[in-house]
């Protein structure tokens, strides 16, 4: 057999896993691979993003809108140290990828070499697993392993470093998939007796409640999901990461749970007395106070991740297991029901808070254009079918509130770790990964200038993305917790911004600046009809607040509508 | 109400208990700081570590001990079973494992000055024995609990100063009749690795 370079196995391994994109950034230390990858353009998209920050969000968004792996390369020391806030948001929001970071030859490892970093101790508590290569003999095998742990049972990243001897000493390269590894138990067997005793909980319950979390899209369920809901009658909720799973419009689907999400489903689970909580993990932006949460309701978990089990809330029926499954084995057996009534109380809680907030928000109640509007403009002229990325923020839960997803993997968002900076390059990330949908990412003044380098990014590769800056010139959701918590001390949030439209004409990426209602419908057909990125700056009402709220540490049953 | 959520636990497991953890890992470097930074992100103390290789070839055992309420360790060790390269981690209070730890004391070897201190204390009494006799120092060595260890440490130090002492990491065994071999081959076959459907 003929020997190759370990750089080009590496490159081969990745073609074997099916990648055709990377995102990444070259340096020293990944030469050799880059190097070989100069020979495999044909058949390896590479984006060379402007930070290394760039190139791992845009893997995350790649990967949540595909559903497969994302990779992204970067060197060692900086290149590697760049990427641990996206490793770790991808870790914190399971989302499978592989980064590849170069390192210092073998045999400086530790003499604090030029560009050296301990970059396996340092990501060790934020990666699923993580292995530094030495030899070129291991290329094959660990990238092999890589994949399969990434991407199976509760997806998560991987970090692989590879020396840069190991990238350039020959190896006779065959490759083989990874199926098993011995001490790796990714998809727990399902316990029939389990799926028997929930099934006679949901069949007796009165008032029960689905949360549907990021599990349901990570196995697929939608479908199963809709199944189990149309079948049993349960009303359905949203955790962050779940929106778009269930279509906003499906008779059952009652709102999105959480700190800013709706009154109905906020209140009511301390009405429920049965909570069938799918794929999601009891996150305290969902629970408030956990003594006083659910304190009505049986609780049955269904979670592939043991470990999340009985971790915040105490179960009843746990079923450890993947949430397709679980549900496929509930469906058979549940009894047909309707819970109308149940249902309708959501529908009077609604009701509540269309009359004290939304009407207001998207009926042109302030002076200045409202965030809510925007957003609800957008959601009605796509009908809810676009991708919507959203940054970290006030924009980010307005977002969450107002766009009508009808469509699955939708919403794609830094939820657990909260990483503003997110959303730019997440947005081209995932319009690459889906380049035939719409991909709008929302982002506030504050955020689009932590990742505002991937313009560049966008303008070189002409990334169809939509930029929408909601811009009200203040980090709009610490204000206003200084409004309501502190006293209206507004220390260190009100920002002198750039001209944004001025940088992005530096760019080369269309763009206007919209302030004005009546300007509305005009310039957000334009903006979504246009065929290219755009970038869209709205000024919005300066000091706006997001409500509902649950206040920090409360029960979900003190949630304010003012 | 229910009684649920972290804030309102059963009284017992908020009880703080000695436990021992028992780890089947497989033979790799870095694993000690993936197993250590667990404790670390939740504050919690490690009362001793050991680290060995057991029956089976590739495969090591981290005996640790630690204190702490059951809810606590629990999640730990749900965690620690989440790491790719663990095969698997017990739990276990003290009355389902065989234990021991060894202690070394060094002592001025005028501590023979004192009679039959020597044969009395420390081999009949306390069951240690004497490893080495210098010019000027004596070593003497006992297996046991972290209590006789500490026993004997007290009863020595009345005749003289100690110069030098170490304990041991605890090891044990649980005593379950259970073969890790066996263990390993069930893990090496079952169909969780995919998924079923």
């Amino acid at each position: 057999m003929k020997k190759i370079l370990g750089s080009e196995a590496l490159i081969k391994s990745l073609l074997e896993e099916g990648v055709d994109t990377i995102f990444g950034y070259p340096g020293g230390a990944i030469m050799p691979i880059y190097d070989s990858l100069y020979s495999y353009q044909d058949k390896i998209n590479h984006i060379l993003t402007r930070h290394e920050q760039g190139a791992i969000h845009a893997a995350q968004g790649y990967s949540r809108v595909s559903g497969k792996v994302g990779v992204c390369f970067a060197t060692s020391g900086p290149g590697a140290t760049n990427l641990i806030t996206g490793i770790a948001d991808a870790q914190i929001d399971s989302t499978p990828l592989v980064c590849i970071t170069g390192q210092v030859p073998s045999q400086l490892l530790g003499t604090d070499a030029f560009q050296e970093s301990d970059v396996i101790g340092i990501s060790m508590p934020v990666t699923k697993w993580n292995y530094q290569i030495t030899s070129s003999d291991e290329i094959g095998e660990i990238i092999s392993k890589a994949f399969y742990i990434a991407r199976s049972g509760r997806p998560g990243p991987v970090l692989i470093d590879i020396t840069k001897d190991a990238q350039f000493s020959e190896v006779d390269f065959n490759y083989k998939k990874c199926e098993r590894i011995r001490s790796y138990h990714p998809y727990p067997i399902i316990n029939d007796k389990k799926i028997k005793k929930a099934s006679k909980l949901i069949n007796k319950a009165k008032k029960p409640l689905i949360l549907v979390g990021q599990g349901v899209l990570l196995s697929n369920a939608e479908n199963e999901l809709i199944k189990f809901s149309e079948i049993t009658g349960i009303p359905l909720a949203s955790t962050l990461l779940g929106l778009s799973a269930v279509s906003c419009d499906h008779k059952n689907y009652v709102g999105y749970l959480g700190m800013h999400g709706n009154y109905g489903p906020n209140v009511k689970t301390n009405e429920a007395d049965l909570i069938i909580a799918i794929g999601m993990r009891f996150d305290d932006r969902v629970t408030g106070d956990t003594s006083k949460y659910a304190v009505n309701a049986k609780i049955i978990h269904i979670e592939i991740d043991p470990s999340e089990i009985d971790k915040i809330i105490k179960t009843d029926v746990a079923i450890n297991a993947d949430a397709k499954e679980a549900l496929i084995g509930l469906n058979k057996i549940v009894q047909k029901n309707s819970h109308e009534e149940w249902i309708n109380e959501f529908r009077e809680c609604d009701k509540l808070e269309f009359d004290k907030i939304i009407n207001k928000e998207i009926n042109g109640f302030y002076d200045k254009l409202s965030m809510a509007e925007v957003i609800h403009k957008i959601s009605e002229f796509t009908q809810g079918k676009s991708i919507i990325v959203t940054d970290v923020g006030q924009h980010q839960m307005v977002a969450s509130r107002y766009y009508k997803f009808t469509e699955p993997n939708s919403n794609i968002t830094s939820g657990g770790l909260g990483t503003m900076g997110f959303a730019l390059p997440a947005a081209m990330g995932s319009k690459i990964g889906n380049p035939n949908r719409e991909v709008i990412a929302v982002i506030g003044d504050g955020g689009i200038q932590m990742t505002i380098q991937e313009l560049a990014t966008i303008s070189q590769y002409s990334i169809g993305v939509k930029i929408l800056i909601l811009n009200n010139n203040f980090l709009g959701m610490v204000r206003q917790w200084q409004e309501l918590f502190f006293d209206n001390r507004y220390s260190f949030t009100e920002m002198k911004n750039p001209n944004f439209n001025k940088i992005t004409d530096g760019y080369r990426i269309k763009n206007k600046k919209l302030e004005k209602r009546e300007d509305l419908d005009k310039v957000i057909k334009e903006f979504i009809e246009f065929d290219g990125p755009y970038l869209l700056n709205v000024i919005v009402e300066k000091e706006e607040n997001v409500f509902p709220m649950v206040p920090s540490g409360e029960s979900v049953s003190n949630i304010r509508l003012e | 109400m229910k009684k649920k959520g972290l804030y309102q636990l059963k009284k017992s497991d908020n009880k703080i208990k000695e436990y021992t953890l028992s780890v089947l890992t497989e033979d790799k470097a870095g694993l000690l700081n993936h197993i250590t930074i667990i404790f670390n992100r939740r504050k919690m103390n490690i009362n001793s570590l050991n680290v060995s290789t057991t029956e089976v070839k590739g495969v090591s055992r981290f005996t640790i001990v630690v204190e702490s309420s059951k809810e606590k360790i629990i999640k730990i060790v749900n965690h620690i079973n989440k790491l790719i390269d663990v095969l698997a981690a017990f739990l276990y209070e003290e009355d389902e494992i065989y234990y021991q730890e060894i202690a070394l004391y060094k002592l001025s070897t005028k501590i023979f000055l004192k009679g039959d201190l020597v044969e009395k204390i420390i081999i009949r009494k306390y069951g240690a024995k004497i490893l080495k006799i210098e010019k000027d120092h004596i070593i003497i060595q006992k297996t046991g609990t972290k209590v006789g260890t500490q026993k004997l440490y007290d009863e020595l130090k009345k005749f003289g100063e100690i110069l030098e002492f170490a304990r041991s990491g605890r090891v044990a065994l649980s005593k379950k009749k259970r073969k890790t071999i066996n263990f390993i081959k069930k893990l090496e076959k079952t169909k969780s690795n995919k998924l079923n459907i």
